[in-house]
């Protein structure tokens, strides 16, 4: 369907390169996949290299798992979850027309991204009061071998990664829901809600594969 | 090709025309004037880049290095290579090019995401420049490659920053990436289906392909790096545990299809060339496109063969030496089918063909030599000699360069609406094609001998063909400086362009030279394959 030319009609968030808001929305979607890919990829990079030295230090890396706190990382999980939850029902809500309640959807889960990072940093917190720390005052209890400091630099690095790009989401869950509640988004023009909520899924995703790569390594 | 009127040529409203304010060029978002925005960075990093081979060359003239000591020897050809790989070739055909062209090719009126555009160029030129500051300050010397653990734990260089630039940059990469293949998919022309696609854009979308996902890896691992050399995490450190050969691992990973990067839009502009200046439609299409996709999809699995001599185990080198060689097939696939579209096509030798032929020629002989390398034993006997410098060079510049260059000479019509003298033209191809040959064809033979790469001494049997390498590469900087002067000059002097000077196919000659804002006056629409040659009428005059 082509229903415009070179003179340039603005429709309601229709950009002047595309011909209609299918078109865009399509080209919207893609290039969220495709950036998903790159950001899975990076990920791919941690992931590799710490699963090649946990192959060459199985213990020692279990040793390591036991200093974390297992149970807000799974706590963190439900967080997570819940918050990914009421990112879909956002969408749900703009596709049916109703700003209102995808407004209030899109803070609830920012919040629950809030509430995240605040169990993160309290994590963070008890892990440097236990030295866990690699490069600030590092003595950990029990074996303090290098592998074990490999161990903490790896899960330091992925989950600091791993929340900057929740504190990235965060922002823009709560930009999209000022636009959304400006009135912004209706049933035809919802594009940036569903691409903000793929992203945040993603964010999601990376932590459900966080939590047992680094939270549940020893087995029973 | 289309159902357009005629286009009027010099159209008075062009995207040149439009606005001269220099803030109309910082905030365009359209796509060919980022495209021009890039060709001026990219030829002062090749000016530089340049600048350290030449240095390079002047000391290699005589057996002990006279010209500069070993440290700052180091830092040239740390210079040289992080210049040229990742501001120069990464960039070249698909940045300046693609980001002109590809729009264009597929009858849209930009790239799907115009702002995303700007913002590589800017985050392209911020890299460029942070890694620049390292160079300035004082270099870096652990050669393009920031081997660990000497990067991590040794070097006193700027390590830290230049890597930094190369991450910024790398992001720049990946949003082109990403950018062509939102725009290929989903911005085409009516009509304008897969299998009519200039070959051009299969090999754009392959190359986007694995920049989106190689580079993000390159950034993660070069992270990795600066963050052990700040904090000292041991993370690449035999002697904290870390493992120096991962880090080769996770760079080759980006680094061996940043290869395919560097010569897979070079191909396509060979594609475009050699069937527009033989009159033919090309042989083999679809071979030549989905060779394309093969090469990136087999470019992910090879990059070990940069580990034989690093500690890998003899059966996964075995595996990558086998894969090395089958990477080999879809490249061999492509020159067979240009060759067989030249067989009794109606050659013309215009400069861009020249270039074309050139590149089928020495991307031959790279792709060759190649082979060689992919072997366990020879490589053993030439790792990391002249033989490695001689093959990739050949790959890079006789393939690379050349294609950038005819795909400057082909489309400079059509984004300056000059044309360049044709005559100067030929002159420095031939000049280039000979000073590229007599520059690193001796390398081959020095490699062989067992001269190692990235000494600024050498035993001194090695001395003649040392000489003639440098005098090949001064030959071959006259052949640079040349397209230099006479392409700069006919922006002013050149004869004004036709909307289709080279009576070529495709939907970027349809349009005026050069093309308005918005690109065509109206959408066009497709009803036949690329490369209709054949039925094209015989031109009455260029
Ligand atoms: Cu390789």
């Amino acid at each position: 369907m082509r229903v415009k030319n070179t003179a340039i009609e603005w429709e309601t968030g229709l950009a002047q390169q595309f011909d209609d808001l299918p078109q865009q929305h399509e080209a919207a979607t893609l290039g969220m996949w495709v950036f998903l890919a790159t950001e899975i990829l990076m990920f791919g990079g941690l992931f590799t290299a710490f699963t090649a030295y946990r192959a060459t230090y199985p213990h020692a890396f279990e040793v390591g798992s036991e200093h974390l706190y297992r149970w807000i990382g799974v706590g963190n999980t439900a967080v997570l979850l819940l918050s990914s939850l009421f990112v879909a029902l956002a969408v749900h809500a703009i596709k049916h027309g109703d700003n209102r309640a995808c407004t209030r959807d899109l803070v609830v889960a920012a919040a629950l991204g809030v509430v995240f990072l605040g169990l993160k940093s309290i994590e963070y917190t008890l892990d440097i009061r236990e030295g866990l720390l690699p490069w600030y005052h590092f003595h950990p209890e029990g074996a303090n071998d290098a592998a074990t400091k490999l161990f903490l630099v790896f899960y330091w690095f992925m989950t600091g990664l791993h929340a900057v790009h929740v504190t990235i989401g965060i922002v823009l869950l709560l930009f999209f829901a000022a636009l959304c509640r400006r009135g912004e988004y209706d049933t035809e023009w919802h594009n940036p809600i569903e691409m903000v909520g793929l992203y945040w899924h993603f964010v999601d995703i990376v932590w459900i594969f966080l939590l047992p790569t680094l939270y549940l390594i020893k087995p029973g | 090709m289309t159902t357009l009127p005629a286009p009027l040529s010099g159209s008075e409203h062009n995207y040149l025309s439009r606005d001269y304010h220099v803030l109309s060029w910082l905030l365009t978002k359209d796509h060919k004037r980022i495209g021009i925005l890039y060709l001026v960075t990219i030829t002062a990093f090749f000016l530089l880049g340049g600048l350290a081979a030449t240095l390079m060359r002047l000391n290699l003239l005589t057996p002990n290095g006279w010209l500069v000591e070993g440290a700052t020897y180091n830092k040239l050809f740390t210079m040289h290579g992080v210049i040229m790989v990742w501001f120069f070739l990464v960039p070249a055909v698909p940045a300046v090019i693609g980001n002109f062209i590809v729009p264009l090719m597929i009858g849209a009126r930009d790239v799907a995401f115009p702002r995303l555009n700007l913002l590589s160029w800017y985050l392209f030129t911020i890299g460029g420049i942070v890694a620049l500051t390292a160079m300035v300050r004082g270099g870096v010397d652990t050669g393009w490659t920031f081997y660990t653990p000497y990067s991590t734990g040794y070097a006193n260089t700027y390590v830290f920053l230049t890597a930094t630039g190369i991450m910024i940059s790398g992001f720049s990469s990946i949003l082109t990436g990403l950018n062509f293949i939102v725009t290929i998919h989903t911005m085409r022309c009516p009509g304008l289906t897969w299998f009519r696609l200039p070959l051009f854009l299969w090999s754009l979308y392959a190359t986007s392909i694995i920049m989106v996902l190689a580079t993000p890896v390159l950034a993660i691992t070069l992270a990795l790096v600066a963050a052990e050399r700040m904090l000292g995490l041991g993370i690449f450190d035999p002697a904290a545990g870390g493992d120096p050969v991962l880090f080769q691992h996770l760079f080759w990973f980006y680094s061996h299809p940043a290869v395919y990067i560097m010569i897979l839009p070079g191909m396509g502009v060979v594609s475009e060339l050699i069937t527009c200046f033989s009159r033919k439609r090309v042989f083999g299409y679809s071979f030549i496109a989905f060779s394309s996709l093969a090469i990136a999809f087999f470019g992910f699995l090879v990059w070990g063969h940069h580990m034989f001599v690093a500690g890998e185990s003899t059966y996964i080198a075995f595996a990558f030496s086998l894969l090395s060689y089958i990477v080999a097939v879809p490249s061999a696939i492509k020159v067979f089918n240009w060759t067989a579209t030249l067989y009794k096509g109606s050659i013309s030798l215009e400069t861009p063909m020249l270039y074309a032929l050139g590149f089928i020629g020495l991307f031959t002989m790279g792709g060759l030599t190649g082979l060689f390398l992919a072997a366990l034993g020879m490589d053993v006997h030439v790792h990391d000699t002249y033989f490695v410098i001689a093959h990739f060079h050949y790959i890079m510049v006789g393939g690379m360069v050349m294609g950038y260059m005819g795909a400057l000479h082909f489309w400079w019509p059509k984004m300056t609406g000059r044309m360049y003298p044709e005559w100067w033209g030929r002159f420095s191809a031939f000049t280039i094609f000979i000073g590229f040959n007599l520059t690193f064809f001796p390398q081959f033979i020095l490699g062989y001998l067992g001269m190692p790469r990235r000494y600024h001494a050498y035993a001194p049997e090695f001395q003649t063909l040392n000489v003639m390498s440098t005098a090949g590469a001064s030959i071959l900087a006259v052949g640079y400086f040349l397209p230099l002067c006479y392409l700069i000059w006919s922006l002013r002097y050149g004869p004004l362009a036709k909307a289709n000077p080279w009576n070529a196919t495709g939907l970027e000659w349809q349009t005026t030279s050069p093309p308005p804002e918005h690109n065509f006056e109206s959408i066009p629409t497709v009803d036949q394959e690329a490369y209709a040659y054949h039925l094209m009428e015989v031109p009455d005059a260029r």
